[in-house]
């Protein structure tokens, strides 16, 4: 096997002492972001592009972590910190059950099942008033007003995520996950128990997105049903991070995250303020009006991202590198 | 006992357009052996179609004529240029043509909200309210309508699939592909058919129940999560599943919403759903075995 590729070390080496040149709210912001992608495209992937599990509700898990974090302010008055012990635990009692029921079923049942799951928590998560706050959410208050110790804690995690699922893919775990997402019957046929480590996949998968939630919950201050147990802004973001990165590789997921918050933030902004500058430099009316048509379109270009990805990059930009590669520079051998 | 009558009557009405809506879903499901996750989409993209025919005058049961060829053309399109080119790639995961579905169910809300805006639409008619009476229990007029149509098209659809050439070689395809193809079955065009059907069929639901609801783009994801409620409750791939399904699932969602509250409608169905996969997998198909 391949050793950690010198990029990924150089990378979270510059990640690592980025605040210290550039200590703009509004990048750290955004890196933030894309750290927690990281995480949660990297927890998808190990269970949908390792083990072959696809998940379409991991909003579910992402959202119990944040509502346990949140529900240890509310209920009892304890640090919202200590949901990022407990948020990726409480996931991961989550996801145990509802993998032991639907794993055993094959076909198209956990996928649809995982959808339900993130419905059903919505949903409850709305109706339940009393425990939850309903619609009104959890609001609490960060405990830093620097965004610096959040960018270095969700950093850490992300490196720890990385690490984690890199040593879990590279052991006999990883193997066997590949082996059920391969082949389920030749998996069962060489003895391996495939039920119980599609759990084990789910599980870590689980742990590591209800972490992340946890530390949204800390870092953003606020949820409610509609934010983290978004089917749009959640489940499927966590499944385009991963494939428009590459599913079944190791660093996809980062790339995919990097990618998908860049766009979202370049949508979100009008191109980084661009229309709005030039509207007010040349005072036409176009520009804004264009610019509130490309703020409203995020969502569209994620779905004809969704779709020319599957079309001509199936396999995401890391494990379709090769081909980008021979496209873009000819077919020169590799350099 | 009247509240009960008429909670049972609302359900059963509700449930045949929800049968309509399941039978395209499990046709889709049966055939490509995919679950279509921009169903809903469809259905709302056919009924912005009968807004739009509306604001013009027509008649919603009229804009059935136009919004079934329409969704039909749009099903026969994404299946040929969206869905099929991926059969032939090599990938790491066989549910890219459910993500591609995402993907389109996407691209149309999006690109419906481009148009319409997010607003609520209605579709107004004489009749939208309209009830009759019948031994003490109330019948919505659209949706007593909208019942019995729903009824002609699925008695249409079993007719099509069990007597026409075209339909047994979809029953073949669904039973067992390569055998079918073995035998002559051009299953590549059967799936540019199926999707096309199930889009059409999708559509009429859509346009028969634009009088009763209202109308906005994100009104497809619900009824994507309905149609596979439906399906799964059935039984993947078995249509008097989907029609069982889909009456059950009306039932219960009208039940739910009398005794438990109106909040509760929406997750009994799901409620439903998980304790199909828990009690009874497989869906009705265990029992009707068809």
């Amino acid at each position: 096997m391949k050793k950690t590729p010198v990029a990924a070390i150089v990378a979270v080496a510059a990640l690592a002492l980025l605040p210290l040149v550039l200590a703009d709210n509004y990048f750290l912001h955004l890196l933030i972001l894309f750290l927690i992608w990281v995480i949660i495209g990297s927890s998808w992937n190990i269970m949908a592009g390792y083990t072959g599990q696809v998940s379409f509700g991991h909003a579910a898990f992402f959202g119990t972590g944040a509502y346990t974090a949140g529900l240890f302010v509310m209920h009892g008055g304890f640090s919202a910190w200590w949901g990022m012990a407990f948020g990726g635990v409480a996931a991961m009692l989550l996801g145990l059950p509802f993998g032991a029921i639907c794993f055993p079923l094959r076909g198209a049942y956990f996928a649809l099942a995982s959808l339900a799951l993130n419905l059903i928590l919505m949903h409850l998560a709305t109706i339940a008033e009393r425990f939850t706050g309903g619609m009104q959410g959890i609001m609490i208050m960060p405990t830093f007003v620097s965004k610096v110790p959040y960018y270095y804690i969700t950093l850490g995690m992300a490196v720890a995520t990385l690490v984690v699922v890199q040593s879990i893919i590279r052991s006999k775990w990883g193997y066997y996950f590949v082996s059920i997402r391969e082949d389920q019957d030749a998996a069962e046929s060489l003895g391996i128990d495939t039920n119980r480590y599609k759990n084990v996949s789910l599980a870590v998968s689980a742990f590591f997105t209800g972490t992340a939630g946890a530390l949204y919950m800390n870092y953003m201050g606020f949820i409610d049903p509609h934010v983290v147990f978004s089917l749009h802004d959640y489940s499927v973001m966590a499944i385009l991070v991963a494939i428009v990165g590459g599913v079944g590789t190791i660093y996809g997921p980062a790339v995919g995250a990097f990618i998908m918050v860049g766009l979202q933030e370049l949508f979100r902004s009008g191109f980084f303020g661009l229309f709005k500058y030039l509207g007010d430099r040349t005072g036409s009316e176009t520009f804004t009006q264009v610019m509130e048509v490309v703020q409203h379109a995020h969502v569209l270009v994620f779905g004809i991202l969704v779709v020319v990805v599957i079309l001509f990059l199936p396999n995401g930009i890391v494990g379709d590198w090769g081909k980008i590669r021979k496209s873009v520079f000819g077919s020169k051998p590799a350099a | 006992m009247a509240i009960f009558l008429q909670t049972l009557v609302a359900g059963l009405l509700k449930g045949g357009l929800y049968a309509l809506i399941g039978i395209g879903m499990t046709l889709i499901m049966g055939v490509m052996g995919i679950i279509n996750l921009a169903h809903g989409q469809m259905m709302m993209v056919a009924m912005y179609i009968a807004y739009v025919l509306n604001t013009m005058g027509v008649d919603p049961y009229f804009s059935l004529l136009v919004a079934m060829p329409t969704l039909f053309l749009l099903g026969v399109l994404i299946q040929k240029y969206l869905l099929n080119p991926l059969i032939k790639v090599e990938t790491i995961l066989p549910e890219n043509q459910v993500l591609m579905t995402v993907g389109i169910g996407m691209v149309l809300t999006e690109v419906v909200r481009f148009i319409f805006k997010s607003d609520y639409k209605y579709v107004t008619t004489s009749y939208s309210s309209a009830t009759f009476f019948l031994g003490g229990i109330s019948f919505n007029v659209p949706l007593t309508i909208a019942f019995f149509i729903a009824i002609a098209f699925t008695a249409a659809m079993f007719w099509f699939l069990i007597k026409t050439d075209l339909g047994r070689s979809i029953r073949a395809t669904a039973q067992d592909k390569d055998a079918a193809t073995l035998m002559g079955i051009n299953t590549g065009r059967i799936t540019v058919v199926t999707m096309g059907l199930g889009a059409a069929l999708v559509a009429a639901a859509g346009c028969l129940l634009a009088p009763v609801y209202y109308i906005f783009p994100d009104l497809g994801g619900p009824f994507t999560a309905k149609a596979f409620v439906i399906t799964i409750l059935g039984g993947l791939g078995s249509t008097v599943g989907a029609i069982l399904g889909g009456i059950t699932l009306g039932m219960a969602e009208s039940l739910g919403a009398t005794y438990l509250g109106m909040e509760y409608e929406d997750i009994v169905g799901l409620a439903i759903f998980v304790a199909v996969l828990l009690f009874l997998p497989g869906g009705f198909k265990r029992l009707t075995k068809v």
